[in-house]
């Protein structure tokens, strides 16, 4: 038995809670789940909160066990994880900033989403409170002789999303980059109470626009898990063909943006062309060029006929020769490997501590990838391997992207080869209960845990993006590089901003 | 690399020909454009970009008006890094309390004359994230905070949106509003 399985020996799962265990434990056994978090046995993926409860999603790599962990804290406190586990950190700030729940021991009490600006405090409380005294925001101090910061931001020089870097540097060196985010904040938690599931479904679907298909589709998991039904094949495979074209466009995206801020402006516009085609071929297809929207809760809102089938064989032959050109460019450019080669490094074993999903997890050796892993509908059918890499550098991250979309337009040939016949969507019978559902997208796994009461409508829902446990990586990555290459680590990152402060 | 340059110099552009000015735009702009800013402007514009609480779903949309195929700098048309340097600033949404004194900031900062643009759904305050309490004015909208001139909806708008909408402020910067669409004509 796994470790992580062993600390709930004795337990009965939650008859309510679906595909995966959930476990009310006492506190005693949330300190023994402390405890293996600090010896790295197993990983915190989520940690979030209801008034009167604690929630705790935590996976064990080589098990591949997956299990809910929640404590009751009917005095509104709880003992802090992040004591013995930083990934913790944010996640418990997060607590106190919108449930008001205490971490006891919790040695970083900043608030984190809330900077003072909402007309209340504790939104997702039972009972908010007023709002925050309007206050400076402390920067943890450094010391040293000759040091200088940086204040970048909320608003970026390009057309990026909002945040605030703080960097302190010697001479051209950083020798810290301290994040400041919350700044996109809109309440997404609070918004999805009480809503109905398709509506649900589509603001899920824009916690973070460029992973619209997979987090709508980890939301349509999990509320098909609650029901209790098995979408149609037609409709999985579907999902899936619409997230291997929202990952290769996005992974278009990137590796241009990187080599773009590298002053390579050559491939950024061949990328540029590469990814127009994929969201153009999208929106003749499945009638958006995001395909927002498509992924709904019992299946698909839109089929695709043969000449679709036949426009997107089309794309991926056109798509694929084009590509490695721009490769072949990537690797044949000295000036710019000398950019991107040992740059940004992010050691295994930080990403391993922080269960540091996608390329970020994956370029420094972390082979998890939930279709391989825990989401395997209907990649096992599919031959699916994920790519991994050592190096941890921005060079190992654009290679995993490259590497990614040569995988993905494969799997997109044989998803269009195998279709299955049949339904695209079903209805879902109205049930209570909980549920959590898994995607990756094109940045890592995507988490959804949702409570649904009896009239089927949404008492609590919670959406994880992978950025979570991957922003914290950028402080590490970037510490002992120059200023002018923080540009590119961050898009080699490229954390979504939106997708963290919901 | 010479394969690609070689490539690229043998096959045609793929950009295409310039979609019309959005009729509606054109009608909102007349407006609020005078004959001072016209001449001072010509045929150029500098678009200062701010996130003011987007899901990045028109960020994305809005960085494709730089790719090959719409190439927005045929136009004249170019994204700056500074407000400073700026005469429209180009606001996404939904405005998050959060950000609401950065947009400002960032509007101050804009010398005159200057035009707001607020595109997508979010940013004309009709997004789905409204209402919530972490909004302004609990939906959003680019107009609770800053005049607004443009408004340029979708979810997110397409690059032919935003162009079509950008183009008809180009146009009525540079004094070429069809009678029809100018209410001060």
């Amino acid at each position: 038995m796994s470790e992580l399985l062993a600390c709930f020996e004795g337990l009965r799962a939650e008859p309510d809670h679906h595909p995966w265990p959930r476990f009310r434990v006492d506190r005693e056994r949330w300190l023994a789940l402390r405890q293996g978090l600090a010896r790295d046995r197993f990983a915190l993926l989520a940690e979030f909160g209801e008034p009167q409860e604690v929630h705790a999603i935590l996976f064990d790599g080589e098990s591949l066990a997956l299990v809910v962990a929640s404590l009751a804290c009917p005095t509104g406190r709880f003992p802090s994880l992040a004591v013995d586990h930083l990934p913790a950190v944010r996640f418990e700030r997060t607590l106190r900033d919108l449930v008001g729940l205490e971490p006891e021991g919790l040695f970083d009490l900043r608030p984190w989403l809330d900077h003072g600006k909402w007309p209340l405090s504790r939104p997702l409380a039972s009972n908010p409170g007023a709002p925050e005294v309007a206050f400076d925001y402390a920067f943890l101090p450094v010391e040293g002789e000759g040091l200088h910061q940086i204040p970048v931001g909320p608003i970026h020089a390009g057309i990026i999303e909002p945040g605030h870097f703080r960097f302190t540097a010697s001479g051209e060196t950083v020798v810290r980059l301290e994040e400041r985010l919350g700044w996109v904040h809109k309440g997404i938690e609070k918004r999805l109470v009480g809503l109905d599931l398709e509506s649900a479904c589509r603001i899920v679907g824009r916690v973070s626009g460029d992973s619209t298909v997979a987090f709508a589709w980890a939301f349509a998991r999990a509320a098909e898990a609650i029901a209790g039904v098995v979408p149609p094949a037609r409709a999985v495979w579907l999902r899936a063909l619409m997230l291997e074209l929202e990952r290769i466009a996005n992974h278009f995206g990137d590796i241009g943006a990187i080599c773009n801020d590298a002053a390579f402006t050559l491939i950024h516009a061949h990328c540029g062309i590469l990814r127009e085609r994929v969201l153009r071929a999208a929106h003749e297809v499945f009638g958006h060029r995001l395909m927002m929207d498509r992924v709904v809760p019992g299946g698909v809102a839109v089929d695709l006929d043969p000449g679709g089938i036949a426009r997107l064989h089309r794309l991926v032959d056109e798509l694929a020769p084009a590509f490695d050109k721009v490769v072949s460019a990537y690797d044949n450019t000295p000036s710019l490997l000398d950019r991107t080669a040992e740059t940004g490094r992010v050691s295994p074993s930080l990403v391993r501590r922080f269960a540091a999903g996608g390329h970020v997890g994956r370029a420094a050796g972390r082979p998890f990838d939930s279709r391989a892993h825990l989401a395997t509908e209907p990649y096992d059918d599919l031959g699916f391997r994920p790519v991994v890499r050592e190096a941890g550098d921005v060079d190992a991250r654009v290679w995993i992207r490259i590497e990614e979309v040569r995988e993905s337009l494969r799997l997109v040939r044989e998803i269009l080869a195998k279709l299955p016949a049949g339904p695209v969507r079903v209805e879902l019978p109205v049930r209570a209960g909980c549920g959590l559902g898994v995607a990756e997208a094109f940045r890592g796994e995507v988490l959804v845990w949702l409570r649904l009461d009896e009239a089927g409508r949404v008492r609590r829902c919670y959406p994880r993006d992978p950025s979570w446990l991957q922003w914290p990586l950028l402080e590490a990555a970037i510490e002992g590089n120059i200023v002018a290459d923080f540009p590119l680590c961050n898009k080699s990152f490229n954390c979504s901003y939106s997708g963290h402060d919901l | 690399m010479r394969r690609l340059y070689f490539h690229s110099l043998l096959s045609r552009a793929v950009t295409e020909p310039a979609p019309t000015p959005d009729e509606r735009a054109l009608a909102e702009l007349g407006a609020s454009l005078r004959a001072r800013a016209r001449a001072r402007l010509g045929r150029s514009l500098a678009i200062r970009e701010v996130d003011a609480g987007s899901c990045n779903g028109c960020e994305l949309e809005i960085h494709a008006l730089n790719n090959a195929f719409y190439d927005l700098e045929r136009f004249g048309i170019r994204f700056v890094a500074s407000p400073r340097h700026a005469d429209v600033l180009l606001v996404t949404g939904p405005v998050t309390r959060n950000m609401a004194f950065a947009l400002k900031r960032a509007f101050d900062c804009t010398p005159d004359p200057k035009w707001v643009v607020a595109a997508g759904d979010c940013a004309c305050g009709r997004g789905l994230f409204a209402p919530s309490y972490a909004l302004e004015g609990e939906d959003g909208a680019v107009a609770r905070v800053l005049p607004v001139d443009l408004h340029i909806p979708g979810c997110p708008p397409t690059p032919v949106d935003l162009l079509r909408g950008l183009l008809a402020l180009l146009e009525a910067a540079d004094g070429r509003i069809p009678h029809a669409a100018c209410p001060t004509c």
